[in-house]
C-alpha cells in the first residue's frame, strides 16, 4: 500500500510519549474518556482523565476460569487482552431507570419519561471483537421496528477508538469467529501500539470524520511505510499467537440436531447457572424490569436491569419455569449464542472474546463444548455402500 | 416504551377468578386499534407489568377489554381496581390471528379455558365479516360450569344458525345438562370440511398439542392450525429476551402462529 | 323405518364388517329407550350389554361421599356406551344415566362373547374396535387427570403473573 493518496491521509504516527494529546482532544471536544484501567485486580473501562491511568506495563494470563494481572517487561499501554468488563456496561448499562410515575388524585397517574443527562463517551482501547460486538447489540436494539431509545441516545454520540490486539489471551478465538484480532470497520480512530525495543510509537488510522476531528487538535505525523508495516507485523504477530479455535461450519446446524443431546447433563453437573458468563459477555442482552415505590406509594419507577437466562425464575409463567432443569438452560444459552442468534439477528452472538471462558468459575469453555457435541457425532458417519455392491456395478 | 394511561371504565367479574378490565384511553385521544390475536402489556401502578391478551371487539376501537385471572401480584391488584382507577398500557404487540387469510374457508376456533379470551376479538371479527366465511365452528372446554367465561354471549351466540357452540367441561356435579369430557373429544363430530378449514387454537400447551393431534386425525394441515403460544415476557418488543422459544421471540414473531412453524419447539422438553 | 340391520351397518363403529358378522349382531341387538333421568345401569351391576346411543345424551356418573354425583364424561349420538361386558367380571364401574330422552341400540353382551367364543375371526373384529374406543377414553381421562385448566396450570398471557 502506498504511502501516497487516500489512504496515506488516513494513517497518522504519535510517539507513545504523546499519548496524553490525544486524551486532551477528547476532553476539549466535551467527552468523558471511557479507558482500561486497573480496579480490584482486573483491567476494566473506567472513566479517566490522563493516559496515567492505563494499565501500562500489565498483562492479563487467561485460561478457563482464571484471571491473572502479571507484570511485563515493557511499558505497553495496551500490552493485555480484554477484561471482566466490555462496553455495554456504558451502552446498556446495568441499571437503568426507564421512567417514573407519580399519582394523582382520582386514581390515575402521570407518566414522567426518564430525562437523564448522558454523557458523550469516548471508549478508548475497544478491541476488534468489541467493536463486533457492539455492532451486534446495535442489531438488537436499533431495530427497524422498534428502537431503544436508552440505547440510541447513548451509542450515537459514542466515539469509538479501537486498538488492534498485539498480544491476545489463551482464551480469545477472535479470529475463528472473524472478528479479530485485526480492527476492520466501525471505529472512528484505530490505534496499533509498536513497541519494538527502541521505539515506541502509536499507528492511528482514521475511520470517521468525527475522529478526524479528533486528530485535528493532535501534532501527528503521516505514518511512513515502514511504520504502518511494522503495526501490520505486530498485528500479524497476534494472529498466530491466537491457539484456541471454535470450528464454526454448520454450527447452527449442529446445535439444532443436539437439542436431546445428553450433553447437556454431563455440562450440567459442572455449571453452576452462576450467570457470570451471561454478565462478562458483550453481546449478552437480556434483561428484566423492576416497579418500586417510595414509601408513600406515591411515586413508582420503572428499572430495568440485566437478567440472564440461567436463572431459574428467567423462563417462570405461572406455576413454573419452562426451563427448570440446569442442562436446559446451558442448553438455552450455548444454542441462543451460536445458532438461533444467527436466525434472529443474522450473525452469530458470539465474538470470540473468550470472556465466558475466563469467567466461569468452573473454567466451562464454550469452544471445548462445541468440540465435544461434534466428537458425539463421529462413528455415526452416513452409510456408504457396501464393496459387493460396488463391485456388481462396475 | 412508556405506557398509555388507560381509566377504567367497569370491572365485569367473569368467573370467581377471572374478570374483564374495560378502559378508556385517559390521555384525551379517543380510540385504540388492534388486531385480534394481539395483546398489551397492562401496569398496575407501583405493583407491576404483565402480558395480556385483548379480548374485545377490534371492530369497536373505543373500549379495550382484557380478561385475566387473579393468579399473581399484578392480576390480584387488578382485580382490586375500581371504576374510574387508570391503568398504564404499551401495545398492542404481537401477532394477529389469520382471520383474513380464512376468508372463503371454514373456521374452527378450539379455545381452553381462559384460551377463549383472545380468542374473542377473532370471533367478533369472523361475526361482522360473516359472509366471507364457510361453517364457523366454536368448540370450548372449561374445567367445571363455573368456569365458562362470557355465559351470556355464548348463550348469544349458540342460540345463533350460522355459528355452531359446543361446550364441554372436564367435571361437573349432577345438574349439568351439557357435554362432559375433554375439548378434544368435540373435534371429531364437529361440523367442518377438514380439506378447506383454518383452525384457531388458544389454550394451555398440552391442550393445544392434543387438540392438534385431534385436527390432524380430521385431515386438517398443520399448516392451517394456528397456535398462540405463553412464554413470560417483560418488554414486548424482542429484547428483553425472556420470551424465546427457539429462534423465535414469542412476543414479536408471536404470540400466534400456525404450528408446523412451532411444531418441532412444542416437541422438545424445557426449550 | 330403517331396519336394525341398516342402521348398524350405516353406523361407523362396525365399518367394514362383514355382512354375515352385522347379521349375527344384529341377532343379538334391540331398540331401546330411555326417558330424561332414567338410570341406564348402575355401578356394581353385571355388565351384559352395550348400547349404540342413536339420539340424546348419556352421563356416566360416580358418587362420592362428601362430593356428590360428580358426572365424569357424557356421551352422545354416534357414541358407544359400555365396554365392561367384554371384560370379566363384567360389572359397570359407573353409573349410567340418560340425560335427556335417548333412542339406543341395545347389544346383548352375554350373546355375543358367546359367539365371539365360537368364531374368533369375528372376536377379533369386535376387539380391534372395542380397543380403539378404550383407547381413546383411557387418552381422554389422562388429559382430565392432567387437570389443564387448574389454578396451577395455567399461565401468564392468559393468566397473568
Amino acid at each position: 500500500m502506498s504511502q501516497s493518496g487516500a489512504e496515506g491521509e488516513k494513517r497518522f504516527v504519535l510517539p507513545a510519549s504523546q499519548f496524553q494529546q490525544v486524551f486532551d482532544a477528547l476532553k476539549r471536544l466535551g467527552y468523558q474518556i471511557i479507558a482500561p484501567t486497573l480496579l480490584d485486580e482486573a483491567i476494566v473501562y473506567e472513566p479517566v482523565e490522563s493516559v496515567d491511568e492505563l494499565p501500562a506495563g500489565f498483562t492479563d494470563e487467561q485460561r478457563a476460569g482464571v484471571y491473572r494481572l502479571k507484570r511485563r517487561a515493557d511499558k505497553a499501554f495496551f500490552g493485555y487482552a480484554v477484561g471482566p468488563r466490555s462496553w455495554k456496561h456504558y451502552l446498556y448499562p446495568p441499571r437503568q431507570r426507564l421512567w417514573q410515575a407519580k399519582r394523582e388524585g382520582n386514581g390515575g397517574f402521570q407518566v414522567i419519561p426518564e430525562q437523564e443527562q448522558i454523557p458523550r463517551y469516548a471508549f478508548v482501547g475497544v478491541r476488534a471483537c468489541e467493536l463486533a460486538a457492539i455492532a451486534i447489540q446495535d442489531r438488537v436494539f436499533l431495530g427497524e421496528q422498534h428502537c431503544d431509545e436508552y440505547y440510541r441516545r447513548r451509542r450515537e454520540n459514542a466515539l469509538l477508538v479501537a486498538v488492534n490486539c498485539v498480544y491476545p489471551a489463551g482464551n480469545c478465538f477472535c479470529s475463528s469467529v472473524g472478528t479479530g484480532p485485526r480492527v476492520q470497520e466501525g471505529f472512528d480512530l484505530a490505534i496499533t501500539e509498536v513497541l519494538d525495543g527502541k521505539s515506541h510509537f502509536l499507528v492511528i488510522e482514521v475511520g470517521s470524520e468525527r475522529g478526524a476531528a479528533v486528530l485535528e487538535g493532535v501534532d501527528v505525523q503521516t505514518a511512513t511505510e515502514e511504520q504502518w508495516q511494522q503495526a501490520q507485523q505486530a498485528v500479524d504477530s497476534a494472529t498466530r499467537r491466537i491457539l484456541k479455535h471454535l470450528d464454526t461450519t454448520d454450527l447452527k446446524e449442529l446445535l439444532y440436531r443436539h437439542l436431546d443431546s445428553p450433553h447437556w447433563e454431563a455440562v450440567a453437573k459442572r455449571c453452576l447457572t452462576c450467570s457470570n458468563c451471561t454478565m462478562v459477555c458483550p453481546t449478552c442482552f437480556c434483561h428484566t424490569v423492576e416497579d418500586i415505590t417510595n414509601l408513600q406509594g406515591t411515586v413508582a419507577e420503572r428499572w430495568r436491569r440485566w437478567d440472564s437466562c440461567f436463572h431459574i425464575d428467567f423462563s417462570y409463567i405461572h406455576g413454573s419455569p419452562v426451563r427448570v432443569s440446569e442442562a436446559s438452560r446451558y442448553r438455552q444459552w450455548i444454542t441462543h449464542k451460536l445458532a438461533s442468534w444467527q436466525d434472529q439477528f443474522g450473525t452469530l452472538g458470539c465474538v470470540g472474546c473468550g470472556r465466558c471462558i475466563t469467567w466461569c468459575p468452573v473454567g466451562i469453555d464454550i469452544t471445548e463444548e462445541i468440540r465435544a457435541l461434534r466428537r458425539s457425532e463421529e462413528g455415526r458417519v452416513a452409510p456408504t455402500v457396501p464393496k459387493e455392491e460396488s463391485h456388481a456395478n462396475t | 416504551m412508556v405506557p398509555r394511561p388507560f381509566r377504567l371504565r367497569q370491572v365485569r367479574r367473569e368467573t370467581h377468578d377471572t374478570f374483564t378490565l374495560e378502559l378508556e384511553p385517559a390521555d384525551g385521544s379517543d380510540s385504540f386499534c388492534f388486531r385480534a390475536g394481539q395483546f398489551n402489556m397492562l401496569y398496575v401502578f407501583g405493583v407491576g407489568e404483565v402480558p395480556i391478551s385483548i379480548s374485545g371487539n377490534p371492530t369497536n376501537p373505543h373500549v379495550l377489554m382484557h380478561t385475566t385471572r387473579e393468579v399473581g401480584t399484578v392480576t390480584k391488584a387488578m382485580g382490586k381496581l375500581r371504576s374510574g382507577d387508570v391503568v398504564g398500557v404499551r401495545g398492542p404487540f404481537g401477532t394477529p390471528w389469520p382471520v383474513e387469510q380464512a376468508e372463503g374457508a371454514d373456521v374452527v376456533i378450539v379455545a381452553g379455558g381462559i384460551g377463549l379470551a383472545p380468542l374473542r376479538p377473532a370471533l367478533y371479527h369472523l361475526l361482522a365479516h360473516r359472509d366471507r366465511y364457510g361453517k364457523i365452528v366454536l368448540l370450548y372446554g372449561t374445567r367445571t360450569p363455573g368456569d365458562i367465561l362470557y355465559r351470556r354471549e355464548l348463550q348469544r351466540w349458540r342460540a345463533q344458525f350460522d355459528l355452531d357452540v359446543h361446550i364441554t367441561v372436564d367435571r361437573a356435579l349432577s345438574g349439568w345438562r351439557g357435554n362432559v369430557g375433554v375439548v378434544t373429544s368435540l373435534i371429531p363430530r364437529a361440523p367442518f370440511d377438514a380439506r378447506n378449514t383454518i383452525a384457531l387454537v388458544c389454550g394451555p400447551e398440552i391442550m393445544m398439542r392434543f387438540t392438534v393431534l385431534e385436527l390432524q386425525r380430521r385431515g386438517v394441515s398443520p399448516s392451517h392450525i394456528y397456535v398462540s403460544l405463553e412464554r413470560n415476557m417483560k418488554c414486548g418488543v424482542g429484547m428483553c429476551g425472556h420470551c424465546q422459544l427457539g429462534p423465535f421471540f414469542v412476543c414479536k414473531d408471536g404470540p400466534v402462529f400456525s404450528y408446523n412453524k412451532v411444531q418441532h419447539l412444542l416437541e422438545k422438553r424445557e426449550i | 323405518m330403517r331396519t336394525l340391520e341398516t342402521v348398524l351397518a350405516e353406523h361407523p363403529f362396525f365399518a367394514g364388517l362383514e355382512q354375515r358378522y352385522l347379521q349375527i349382531i344384529v341377532g343379538c341387538a334391540s331398540n331401546v329407550v330411555f326417558e330424561k333421568g332414567q338410570i341406564i345401569f348402575r355401578e356394581g351391576e353385571e355388565a351384559n350389554r352395550f348400547y349404540l346411543i342413536r339420539q340424546g345424551r348419556v352421563a356416566l356418573e360416580v358418587h362420592a361421599a362428601g362430593i356428590g354425583t360428580l358426572t365424569i364424561q357424557t356421551l352422545d349420538a354416534g357414541d358407544i356406551l359400555g365396554w365392561s361386558w367384554l371384560v370379566p367380571p363384567y360389572r359397570w364401574h359407573f353409573d349410567a344415566r340418560a340425560v335427556e330422552l335417548t333412542r339406543a341400540i341395545a347389544l346383548d353382551g352375554e350373546c355375543l362373547r358367546r359367539k365371539c367364543e365360537e368364531d374368533h375371526d369375528l372376536g377379533y373384529e369386535l376387539l380391534k374396535r372395542f380397543a380403539e374406543i378404550i383407547t381413546q377414553r383411557l387418552q381422554a381421562t389422562r388429559l382430565q387427570l392432567l387437570d389443564v385448566y387448574g389454578a396451577e396450570g395455567h399461565i401468564s398471557r392468559r393468566g397473568g403473573t
